[in-house]
């Protein structure tokens, strides 16, 4: 025993806390099957969403032919007609540009999809505290000196650590797919990103966390989710840009932490870096992964300790 | 302080200002005692043990575990127990092991230590061979082992073990009993169990409590309660119809003669002792003994006579019944 209280001393708080963030994580890499998934997951996001939803092929100048009937009623000479096809052409990439920020479509859903793996990891560290429940692993832990906010902070650690990575991989997987890079880009900018990301994933995975923590069903959770889910994605910055949705849905997607991190994300990945704009999307998103968090820990003493 | 490994003075606990769980409750375990706490579903025994293993808040009275207060000094007293609980906790996709190392993490034991220390104890559980393996691939009792071998490794000198032997077949429940006799005798543990296994209780335990709707019924040796019964049982006939109450209660250590379906039922202490006494008796009148039986109680009987013969049902959360199916289903894999 005496080796037992020697050690004491010379614990520190957060002890235990890179155990249990392995244990989940082992879950994931230690499955091939399950990290393959993962893998294969964004290429089939990026394939689908990607060329199915292609909002840029709308304005390319392959995408229409100027009608016969114009060209015989104006009496256009073939030169005349190519440069007219040459200027919507142009046209078509300056309402690309003023509409997306970057005449390309794929590299503006890229960081949309980013964003959106992100909150679909994050939601099940929800799911993975009511398992732990009702496995009994959570009443063991709870038995052993580990802190109660150990527990919360190695689900969030976990969940954003699996995140970035999965991230990480959209990007890669998205240079094929034609991902264009903003002038402005240095590599510098990537570890920006990935400060982006992980103050939303934590912000996010505190928010589900405490979402669940009460519940030993699973049925509640998934259900929570499944409102949230949508709200957060579609009325944010994901897929098409605010300014041209109605007013009612601006107001939401205003709020939404996730417009925030998906404009950082693209101030430094894709456009030519606002940087007033980056430093509010880092101060908007940085308050909510700290109130969240803060909000998680709390709730954690209080429900963690009946 | 006392030298009481676990005093309880009027521990309670009250969920959402209504449902009584633990009523006030008192009672103290030895220092090398096997103390066992029987009683139906929803009596309050697995609300008590989690307030002594401080993952629960008692909501009045008090606890002490080797004089430590359980609500004030929780960091000391988890530093000091070991624990088993009733589901499988272990991770599948680890190896033993990792397990054993990852329990080791959670009370911040140095890695060095914690190697050697699994060693020893996967040597102790007798799980050496498997170490390496998956606990996917572990029988119930290859996994029982485990979790014995995951609350052991901060060396406690107080061991919880909730339903150690739940949904186990009989010759890994009797190598389970061992462990924990062999736990108590080479190392001086104290331990605490819950159980709803009689026989368990009766072969396992120093002293039981009985406890239901939250309240201790009975404490003492599991003698000592049988006993309580008012001891054995004869049963007794004889050739001819003739009354003979007047003549056996006069017999010493008899207590109660009750005539029933033509035979006479004794209820005396020492019935071994008795039982030649009444022949001796009955021979000298002329009687002639034509059957004799003679019954011991058994825990069975006490845990009947305290808790009533009504069955419990549904009292309990849909979450404990959950992982009571999940423990069980593993178990008999």
């Amino acid at each position: 025993m005496s080796e037992t209280n020697g050690r004491l001393n010379s614990r520190s708080k957060l002890h235990g806390l890179w155990a249990l963030t392995n244990r989940e994580l082992k879950k994931w890499y230690k499955a091939p099957v399950v990290f393959l998934l993962t893998l294969i997951q964004p290429i089939i996001w990026l394939g689908l969403l990607g060329n199915a939803l292609n909002l840029g092929s709308l304005v390319s100048p392959d995408s229409f032919a100027i009608p016969a009937q114009v060209i015989t009623q104006l009496q256009l000479s073939p030169s005349q007609v190519s440069g007219l096809q040459q200027l919507f052409g142009n046209l078509g990439s300056q309402i690309l540009q003023s509409t997306f920020g970057t005449t390309s479509y794929i590299s503006f859903m890229a960081v949309g999809m980013m964003a959106f793996t992100a909150l679909f990891t994050t939601m099940f560290s929800g799911m993975s505290v009511v398992w732990d429940r009702r496995l009994g692993f959570l009443n063991k832990v709870l038995s052993t000196p580990v802190s109660r906010s150990v527990i919360i902070l190695s689900k969030v650690l976990s969940a954003t650590l699996r995140s970035m990575f999965q991230a990480l991989i959209i990007l890669i997987i998205a240079i094929p797919f034609g991902f264009q890079l903003g002038a402005s880009f240095t590599p510098l900018n990537l570890l920006g990103v990935f400060a982006m990301l992980f103050l939303v994933c934590v912000g996010l995975s505190s928010m589900f966390i405490a979402i669940n923590i009460r519940s030993s069903r699973i049925e509640t959770p998934m259900a929570v989710m499944n409102l949230l889910n949508l709200p957060l994605t579609f009325a944010s910055s994901a897929f098409f840009p605010i300014d041209k949705m109605p007013m009612w849905l601006q107001a939401v997607a205003n709020v939404n932490p996730m417009s925030y991190t998906i404009d950082g994300i693209r101030q430094l990945l894709i456009f030519n870096t606002n940087y007033t704009q980056l430093a509010w999307d880092f101060a908007y998103v940085g308050i909510f992964a700290a109130v969240l968090t803060t909000i998680g820990i709390v709730l954690s003493w209080r429900y963690l300790n009946k | 302080m006392s030298e009481d490994v676990i005093k309880a003075e009027g521990l309670t606990k009250i969920f959402n200002h209504n449902l009584v769980a633990v009523d006030h409750i008192n009672f103290s375990v030895k220092q090398g005692e096997i103390f066992g706490f029987l009683g139906p579903n929803g009596a309050g025994k697995t609300t008590t043990i989690n307030m002594l293993i401080t993952v629960l808040k008692p909501t009045e009275g008090h606890a002490y575990i080797l004089g430590k207060d359980i609500a004030k000094e929780n960091m000391e007293v988890r530093n000091s127990i070991g624990v088993v609980p009733q589901e499988y906790t272990a991770d599948e996709d680890l190896t033993g092991y990792e397990n054993i190392l990852l329990c080791a993490d959670l009370y911040g034991i140095p890695r060095e230590i914690a190697k050697r220390r699994a060693v020893e104890l996967l040597e102790l559980v007798e799980l050496t061979a498997f170490k390496d393996k998956r606990v996917q691939t572990y029988s119930g009792g290859m996994r029982r082992r485990l979790e014995l071998a995951c609350g052991l490794i901060n060396r406690p000198k107080l061991l919880f073990l909730d339903e150690p032997t739940l949904g186990l077949d009989v010759q890994t429940r009797t190598a389970t009993w061992n462990y924990v006799r062999k736990l108590k005798k080479e190392y001086g543990m104290t331990l605490f169990m819950t159980t709803h296994y009689l026989e368990e209780a009766d072969a396992l335990c120093d002293r039981i409590a009985i406890i239901d709707h939250g309240k201790i019924i009975v404490t003492g040796t599991p003698e000592e309660l049988k006993e309580s019964l008012g001891g054995d049982i004869i049963t007794l006939g004889i050739q001819k119809d003739v009354d003979i109450t007047g003549l056996v209660k006069k017999i010493p250590h008899v207590k109660e003669v009750r005539k029933e379906n033509g035979s006479y039922l004794i209820k005396s202490e020492n019935g071994e002792v008795t039982a030649p006494l009444i022949i001796e008796a009955l021979r000298k009148e002329g009687h002639v003994v034509t059957k004799l039986s003679l019954t011991k109680p058994t825990l069975n009987e006490v845990y009947l006579q305290y808790t009533g013969k009504s069955m419990r049902d549904a009292e309990e959360s849909p979450e404990a019944v959950f992982a009571q199916r999940a423990t069980m289903r593993r178990a008999r894999k």
